[in-house]
């Protein structure tokens, strides 16, 4: 569905320094200088798959996307998205691909959602009958009921997200990029764009890119990362496994019945991650998880107990700053 | 050209849009009032005789069908062009499966109704005040009216457009835009009827594109020229129709190849 091979893109980025003499002399001699956006990235992505895009800030996840969108041309290299060459963009490309981002906007500002659903019925050439129902699916499964009747600049920031990704998938695009879909959303709405968005992949088999700064999206959604860093692929595989690669370890935390008597954990080469009256969180090679939780059970007064991986935000850091170390 | 079919929902959703921008369009439509001043000066400049072949009844009756035409023909394409592009606004209208400059035509197009508001009762004191003899006479020339309101519309359009796709490449190119307005305020016969330039700049003139944006549909409604010149003058404004329709859309695919949206 997706094949990126060899992508490149550089931009000529103008650099001046602050001051007037600097901005007198870039009136008559600029400085440029090549920033490397995406520097040689290759994978490929298959119909209905779920994948997360991740990496820091800078390291050229939307400029990735916007070239898989086809709004920027490639310095070189090669993509196919269902089947097209994105940068043409050839009418049958735009009508099965969207890009949604959380940081702008189709849905025209002073008029009700409902009048750019219906430019998107004409433009994306809808038949009237599969309008109304993928209307009403949308407003169904995104709980939009009489929002889309009033002027989008009086909903909310997540009422006008819900209505974006309403607006954006009338057409039923197969591929569907996110760029950063929830950001700015509360914690429920960022829940309620995440059900929303597996259960479109589930129901229509859209093939789904996001990138995302939350965490939780990331493993709420994405099987599949693909992590980039600087431009270049460091990762592509299971979200397990990157987790498992990166953090062997787990955490685990015990919630006791009674006072906690001194415990030697470094003989189970465990460390104190948080620790209160009622509850310790430890973390622990995966190797060893079962040596200290059968001890724990047997010598302490454990009332109950979580096992979990460590927080993602902690993997992807440890990853980024292991790289940068190697001076890569 | 099945995009076509489009047209009336991109039109109708362009009118809404208009009418909710009501109080903005109104003080827009109040900025477009030059030709009324003009006609103030020049018929002032003519009370004790006339300017060539036009005295104040002629100067009012130009001015008059001047503030018709620009009401007609007004278009705000490279401000909305200028500032998505930088805002990086302009990725929304990318991904859609219509052309920009279709989309952005049938926005400006929309608001020809709430124009057409002011512009007709313009027309009708102004043909009451003026009489019908400063009309043209010939059913010809009423026929050629709107084909060429339509074509200065569109050299309008396109030029702007294609300063527009110049953003691609510049950080700013609205001062580029100045530039031609300031030419169309001049060249245009929207401050200067172009009858009263001296004949050998007058001679150059009349084949710049700017009489074809208003000076030349006022002609043609005045009766100020011929059958001969008015199809002359129409097949030239059309030939600038489609330069600069071709210019726009070569200055907009390379913009496109530039594009350069960095970051967000």
């Amino acid at each position: 569905m997706l094949s990126v091979r060899n992508l490149v893109k550089h931009y000529r980025v103008h650099r001046r320094r602050p001051g007037l003499l600097p901005a007198l002399a870039s009136v008559f001699r600029r400085r440029y200088t090549v920033v490397r956006a995406v520097d040689g990235i290759s994978f490929e992505i298959g119909a209905g798959e779920r994948v997360g895009f991740l990496g820091p800030n800078g390291a050229g996840k939307t400029t990735t996307l916007k070239m898989l969108a086809g709004l920027l041309h490639p310095t070189s290299g090669e993509i196919s998205v269902a089947g097209h060459v994105p940068f043409r963009r050839e009418r049958d490309f735009l009508r099965s691909i969207m890009l949604v981002t959380g940081q702008k906007q189709q849905l025209l500002w002073d008029l009700p959602p409902a009048e750019t659903f219906e430019l998107n019925r004409a433009v994306y050439e809808i038949p009237r009958d599969e309008y109304r129902r993928t209307l009403a699916e949308l407003v169904d499964l995104l709980d939009l009921g009489d929002l889309i009747h009033k002027p989008t600049r009086q909903l909310s920031l997540g009422e006008r997200m819900k209505c974006e990704l309403a607006a954006a998938l009338l057409h039923r695009p197969r591929v569907l990029f996110l760029d950063e879909p929830t950001i700015g959303l509360d914690v429920t709405m960022q829940a309620a764009v995440r059900d929303f968005i597996r259960e479109y992949n589930e129901r229509h088999g859209a093939t789904v890119l996001l990138t995302s700064h939350y965490m939780d999206d990331v493993a709420a959604l994405a099987p599949r990362v693909i992590v980039i860093d600087r431009g270049r692929l460091i990762y592509d595989g299971s979200l397990e496994n990157l987790v498992r690669q990166i953090r062997p370890d787990k955490r685990v935390t015990f919630r006791l019945e009674g006072p906690l008597p001194p415990v030697e954990w470094a003989r189970f080469g465990a460390s104190v991650v948080a620790q209160d009256e009622a509850r310790i969180q430890l973390q622990v090679h995966g190797g060893r998880l079962r040596e200290l939780v059968s001890w724990a059970l047997g010598q302490l007064p454990v009332a109950d107990l979580v096992v979990e991986d460590p927080p993602l935000e902690e993997v992807l850091s440890e990853l980024f700053a292991r790289r940068h170390e190697e001076g890569e | 050209m099945r995009i076509l079919s489009a047209i009336p929902t991109m039109l109708r959703v362009g009118f809404s849009s208009a009418v909710a921008y009501r109080a903005e369009f109104l003080v827009w439509i109040l900025t477009t009032n030059t030709p009324l001043i003009m006609l103030l000066v020049w018929s002032s400049v003519a009370r004790e005789e006339p300017l060539g072949r036009m005295g104040q009844e002629e100067l009012g009756a130009y001015f008059l069908a001047a503030l018709i035409v620009r009401l007609l023909t007004g278009s705000w394409v490279v401000w909305d062009m200028v500032f998505e592009i930088r805002q990086g606004e302009i990725a929304m209208r990318l991904l859609r499966p219509v052309h920009p400059f279709l989309a952005y035509a049938a926005e400006n197009v929309a608001a020809l109704p709430l124009r057409a508001l002011v512009a007709l009762p313009v027309a009708v004191v102004a043909l009451a005040w003026l009489g019908a003899d400063q009309l043209s006479s010939d059913p010809l020339a009423w026929a050629f009216v709107p084909l060429s309101i339509a074509g200065a519309w569109l050299i309008t359009f396109f030029a702007m457009a294609a300063i527009g796709s110049l953003g691609f490449f510049w950080e700013s190119t609205l001062s580029v835009y100045d530039l031609w307005l300031g030419l169309f305020f001049v060249f245009s016969g929207y401050t200067v009827p172009l009858e009263l330039f001296p004949p050998e700049i007058g001679a150059a003139i009349e084949w710049l594109p700017f009489r074809f944006l208003l000076s030349f549909p006022v002609e043609v409604m005045l009766g100020l020229v011929d059958r001969s010149a008015m199809v002359t003058g129409f097949v030239a404004q059309w030939l600038y129709v489609v330069l600069f329709a071709l210019v726009a859309q070569a200055i907009w695919r390379a913009g496109l190849r530039r594009y350069a949206a960095y970051g967000g």
